[in-house]
């Protein structure tokens, strides 16, 4: 409750970068260093320090290494980029080179 | 020499036996071994279980552990709704042989950003075969990725699945919807998969039929007809139909009828062990006077029988036997004798088959009575019938287990009853009953139409039964009747010394 409350009193403010509430919680889970993981990695970069640039936190994950991950976020498609926060949460597959489609699935347009 | 021993150590296609009653015999051995094999069919057609079936079976029975992934059902509901079957999911997860992962498809979730693959999947099927180490492995159903995901890259990545399960060295089941579903449609089962099983729920003549087919095995016979299948609460059951005759012995044993007379028509000894026998006859005629003889007599030489009745209750045929002086109800009481009755409209025919199936495999009877099959016959098309019957006689003489059917036929085509004639060429011995006019009197008559393998009496006896039992006496010598016996007796008043010496040789 408080919580909700917070961000949108936030919204309107000038971006805090330490902000919590605010803050872009992002996995993106990659396989190694295969092309569509490694052009996911590369496009999702650019997007965060274009669009969320000190409010965001990235977290890659490669499956290939945390296998037991794949199951509990019920991966299939990959890549995949999820959104854990703002909520709702958001899954977006490929290797995110489409950038209007990656700007509307993170609600940043 | 060596030539002819060479062919003979011809290379072996490897198979993976599947356990399911049947299933083995029309694949020659189960589904190809290491290799996936693509299991379509319409929506509850009975994928699922079959699928399943192989992976307990391959656990219990062969001591190979076994993957399942669910796209369908989730976990806890598969294991629930196998609970039925007898399977104790559990029990095996428990014991590290089995693993069940449900893999959920969403459609809205996923927004496409630019290229992928399913290279998740691959990641979690190769956790959960590595966990358990699967030897087996079900992905159930792969239509439903089509639900989320595009289906040109699904394509590629359905074809680059298949490889890679070969080369996981994994015997796997794929199934998918047949007809609409976007895996068919896109016929990949022409080169993806070695094996290719279709599974089919039809209804005719407002009964519904399980059927099952291979379509293609790469690199083994198998058989090409479409076999019908049932599942009941052990599983699934495939009925081929002629494997199971290829083992048949054949006994020069012999087996009283129970009926003294009819046992001197046979050749003096009955029937053999194992054979099967028709009475056919229209209705009253004693088919079932004579089935129950045989039935006393059996049990009577302590061994067991198995009376299958179509049309009577047993308390009714007991009585109507007691009438006649067979007292069947001491030999229900020492478990010698078992009563199945059943009312052939109650269960389709399959389910008749594989309930008789299972009372022999129980009471392992010597015996076999079916009283009478053309009850059965409202039940499904002749053909239909007749391939049961094929199969069961077929059962019963790799068991050796006499098997004796009654038929009813209908009064006016005696000769000749289309059903029965079908039957009759199936069976090794047909003897038949009927009422027949004996100069001006009605008469029971009984006559062997056939008996394979033995001597037989060509005669029509006049068939009796009576409070003493069932009576069988030649037609003709001293025991003319009617007008024949008025006849003779004036024949004999008119002619002298010389005809009758012609008489004598004309009688034998």
């Amino acid at each position: 409750m408080t919580m909700s409350k917070k961000i949108r009193g936030k919204v309107n403010v000038k971006v805090e970068p330490e902000a919590n509430g605010e803050k872009y919680m992002l996995q993106l889970f990659v396989t190694g260093i295969l092309p569509n993981s490694t052009r996911a990695i590369e496009n999702i970069n650019a997007i965060c320090e274009k669009y969320l640039e000190g409010r965001y936190e990235l977290e890659i994950i490669d499956i290939y290494q945390q296998p037991a991950l794949a199951l509990s976020e019920n991966i299939v498609a990959i890549p995949v980029l999820i959104k854990k926060s703002p909520l709702p949460e958001e899954r977006l597959i490929g290797d995110l080179s489409n950038r209007e489609r990656v700007l509307k699935g993170l609600h940043l347009t | 020499m060596s030539v002819s021993k060479s062919k003979k150590s011809r290379f072996k296609f490897p198979k993976s036996p599947t356990g399911i009653q049947g299933l083995d015999d029309i694949t020659m051995g189960g589904l190809p071994k290491n290799r996936p094999t693509l299991l379509l069919g319409n929506t509850g057609c009975g994928k699922t279980i079959l699928a399943m079936e192989f992976i307990v079976n391959g656990i219990v029975l062969y001591n190979e552990p076994g993957v399942f992934m669910a796209f369908e059902e989730k976990t806890d509901e598969l294991v629930v709704n196998v609970k039925s079957l007898g399977y104790d999911l559990t029990r095996h997860i428990e014991e590290n042989k089995f693993y069940l992962e449900h893999v959920q498809i969403t459609r809205d979730d996923n927004l496409e950003t630019g290229k992928y693959d399913i290279e998740g999947l691959f990641v979690r099927l190769r956790q959960a075969i590595n966990k358990v180490k699967a030897k087996r492995v079900v992905l159930d159903s792969l239509d439903t990725l089509f639900y989320g995901f595009d289906a040109r890259i699904l394509r590629a990545e359905f074809k680059r699945l298949f490889t890679w399960l070969k080369e996981k060295n994994v015997t796997a089941i794929i199934t998918a919807e047949i007809g609409e579903s976007f895996l068919t449609r896109q016929g990949l089962e022409e080169y993806v998969a070695d094996c290719v099983i279709v599974l089919d729920n039809r209804v005719s003549n407002q009964i519904a039929v399980r059927r099952l087919r291979i379509v293609k095995y790469r690199g083994s016979l198998h058989g090409n007809n479409e076999y019908p299948f049932i599942i009941d609460e052990s599983g699934v059951i495939v009925f081929p139909l002629i494997m199971e005759g290829l083992q048949q012995k054949a006994s020069s044993k012999r087996i009283s009828s129970g009926i003294k007379p009819l046992d001197e028509m046979l050749g003096s000894q009955g029937f053999y062990v194992g054979s099967s026998i028709l009475i056919s006859g229209t209705a009253g005629t004693g088919k079932t006077s004579i089935a129950a003889a045989f039935a006393s007599s059996v049990c009577r030489a302590k061994k067991r029988c198995l009376y299958c009745a179509f049309e009577e209750a047993p308390n009714q045929i007991m009585r109507n036997m007691r009438s006649i002086g067979i007292n069947l109800e001491p030999l229900i009481k020492s478990g010698l004798l078992h009563f199945y009755f059943s009312r052939p409209t109650l269960q389709n025919l399959e389910l008749h088959f594989i309930a008789i199936k299972r009372i022999i495999k129980e009471t392992k009877p010597t015996v076999v009575i079916l009283d009478p099959i053309t009850n059965l016959m409202t039940e499904g098309p002749n053909s239909d019938i007749r391939s049961m019957l094929t199969r069961l006689v077929d059962y019963l003489k790799t068991e050796q287990i006499t098997v004796m059917f009654t038929a009813a036929i209908t009064v006016g085509s005696i000769e000749r009853n289309p059903s029965d004639e079908g039957i009759s060429s199936l069976v090794d011995t047909w003897m038949m009953v009927q009422d027949i006019e004996l100069d001006a009197e009605r008469t029971r008559s009984l006559c062997v139409m056939k008996s394979r393998g033995m001597e037989h009496s060509t005669e029509v006896r006049r068939f009796t039964i009576s409070d003493k039992g069932i009576g069988l006496k030649t037609i003709g010598g001293n025991s003319l009747s009617g007008s024949k016996r008025y006849a003779k007796e004036l024949e004999n008043l008119s002619t002298s010394k010389e005809p009758n010496a012609f008489k004598e040789s004309a009688r034998t």
